[in-house]
């Protein structure tokens, strides 16, 4: 059944697009994050511009973060106030994020921006998640326990408070940086920045596993609604439609990949994880190296936007 | 609804008033509802070619060119080249006021039709439509084989939207004459002018001009409009459409 998405300016299968959406989700299901980092991509796959691409799977993981956020709201286990804070941070990347985008575009670099940054992001992210992955494994095999750090530098900052719900005690310094930089590349790449945050979470601010997730939700929920909100306020780029297929794919899909998810282990699912993310920021690598079809392309700017 | 056409046409031929040549077109629908399921549509433009007592007698056979020009705007191209290793957007140029949708129609070869000089000057053939450029500051068109510009034409043409046939045009006697104008499904919305040329002998000898709309319906262009119009509030809504979906989501798959 085609069906004519009304921003991206394109017919679509719809049965295609749910798929993906199903897809997507049951990745994002199974590794607990947004999914941002591969629905972008294949939307880019199938012919809807990158600009476009980005701005509609922004409300796309809203949804899917919301839906999560509910049942970690539900079990406790998100941290209000560490939540807060990150927000701060969070809000504030992200409209700077947004004004970025509008900037590049009027310079016609987006596309070649967000290519960019998915080989950067991702290469460098999956790769440092498949080796740790790797590394764990191999820990597993030996039977090993790892090294405890206990802290660094990062502990040694002003501006201390406690979040009580997390049980640690954290300068909010980092905390914000955290949430600005998330919020930045989040709406500059199309992502919900889930499976960046939580690693970082995890190993620099030292947040327990009990609230990560749940918190790291929070983050993405907030700051993906804000940059809907703003991608459609300044660009016009948001597809409802695009959208709304999505999304009904997405939870979906999040549900049965989430169940799924349970019965992989811990170290294998962060190998897989990794090689997964890695593979997508390497298709991006090769696409800016071999020669486009046509180097040339029309953008309009008048009447019809 | 050919039938009926030709009928309006003779009626209007019988009854006009004579002055030279004479050019009466009309086109089969002069507003074009472009609907969800749209998949491409074609109009038929009909007219006749109308002599009188002061027509030349050696006046036998007529050259017609049809210019379909769709909404104007401006629009820029891109020339990607390699640095450090990856194929950057480098250099580009702006089309100003440049028609979004493009068609020209002639019953035989342009170069049949008329000398380089007239073609030119009544812009007869993609390649003698003006199409204006600002290159740093000056506005100017160019040679009609400069790299932007070919490149331009090349990518409105695969798209479907620029289109040149020089054998689009039927005569179906030596005067009354037939055309189809071929709409894809991705039209630009708006009015479309259409302009009539008459040639005989090499010699341009009168235009007429006629014009249809393109209008498009349904949700999807609702949803299009609000996105352009009214930002905030499409804005908005996108976000409460993604809480409940993501709100329902977590109700329909409860699990405790």
């Amino acid at each position: 059944m085609q069906l004519y998405l009304p921003i991206a300016d394109l017919p679509v299968n719809v049965f295609l697009v749910l798929a993906m959406g199903a897809a997507v989700g049951f990745v994002s299901g199974m590794f607990g994050i947004g999914g941002g980092f591969l629905m972008t991509p294949l939307l880019i796959f199938i012919g809807i511009t990158p600009a476009v691409a980005v701005a509609s799977v922004a409300s796309h993981i809203a949804a899917s973060s919301f839906s999560g956020a509910i049942s970690y709201w539900r079990r406790r286990a998100i941290d209000p106030a560490l939540a807060t804070v990150l927000l701060c941070g969070g809000v504030t990347g992200t409209a700077l994020g947004v004004w970025t985008f509008t900037q590049l575009r009027a310079l016609g670099q987006l596309d070649l921006m967000i290519a960019l940054s998915y080989v950067v992001l991702l290469t460098t992210v999956g790769s440092l998640m498949f080796s740790e992955g790797l590394r764990a494994l191999m820990r597993t095999r030996r039977g090993t326990v790892p090294p405890r750090r206990t802290h660094n530098w990062i502990h040694g900052l002003p501006l201390k408070m406690r979040f009580k719900r997390s049980k640690i005690y954290l300068s909010v310094i980092p905390v914000v940086i955290v949430g600005v930089v998330i919020g930045f590349i989040g709406a500059i790449m199309g992502i919900g920045g889930g499976f960046i945050l939580v690693p970082i979470m995890i190993y620099l601010l030292r947040v327990p596993t009990s609230t990560v997730i749940g918190t790291s939700m929070i983050l993405t929920l907030v700051t993906m609604l804000v940059a809907t909100m703003l991608h459609a306020v300044t660009n016009h780029l948001v597809d409802a439609v695009l959208a709304l297929i999505l999304m009904v794919g997405g939870v979906t899909g999040a549900q049965f990949g989430a169940r799924a998810g349970q019965r992989i282990r811990g170290e294998q699912l962060r190998l897989l994880l990794g090689l997964l993310i890695l593979s997508v920021g390497i298709r991006f690598a090769v696409e800016l190296v071999i020669r486009p079809e046509d180097l040339f392309t029309i953008r309009e700017l008048g009447v019809n936007g | 609804m050919i039938r009926a056409l030709i009928a309006a046409l003779l009626v209007l031929l019988l009854g006009s008033a004579a002055r030279a040549e004479r050019l009466i077109v009309s086109v089969s629908n002069h507003r074009v509802t472009v609907t969800p399921n749209y998949s491409g549509e074609e109009l038929v433009l009909f007219g006749s070619v109308e002599k009188d007592a002061s027509t030349p007698a050696d006046r036998a056979a007529y050259d017609l060119v049809v210019t379909v020009i769709g909404p104007r705007a401006d629009m820029v191209t891109r020339r990607k080249e390699r640095t450090f290793g990856i194929w950057i957007n480098t250099d580009y140029r702006q089309f100003l006021q440049v028609p979004s949708y493009l068609a020209l129609f002639a019953n035989r070869p342009f170069d049949q039709i008329t000398s380089p000089e007239i073609a030119r000057r009544q812009q007869i053939g993609l390649n003698n439509v003006r199409l204006m450029q600002r290159v740093s500051g000056d506005y100017a068109d160019v040679v009609p084989n400069d790299a932007f510009r070919s490149a331009f034409i090349r990518l409105r043409t695969q798209r479907g939207l620029y289109r040149e046939d020089a054998s689009a045009v039927t005569f179906l006697t030596p005067t009354l004459f037939r055309t189809g104008i071929p709409l894809p499904a991705e039209v630009p919305i708006g009015t479309y002018e259409v302009e009539i040329k008459l040639f005989a002998n090499g010699a341009f000898i009168g235009k007429t001009e006629t014009a249809f709309e393109i209008v498009k319906v349904g949700f999807e262009q609702f949803v299009a409009t609000s996105a352009r119009q009214n930002g905030l509030i499409y804005g908005l809504a996108t976000a409460a459409m993604a809480l409940m979906t993501g709100w329902m989501a977590s109700i329909v798959f409860r699990k405790d």
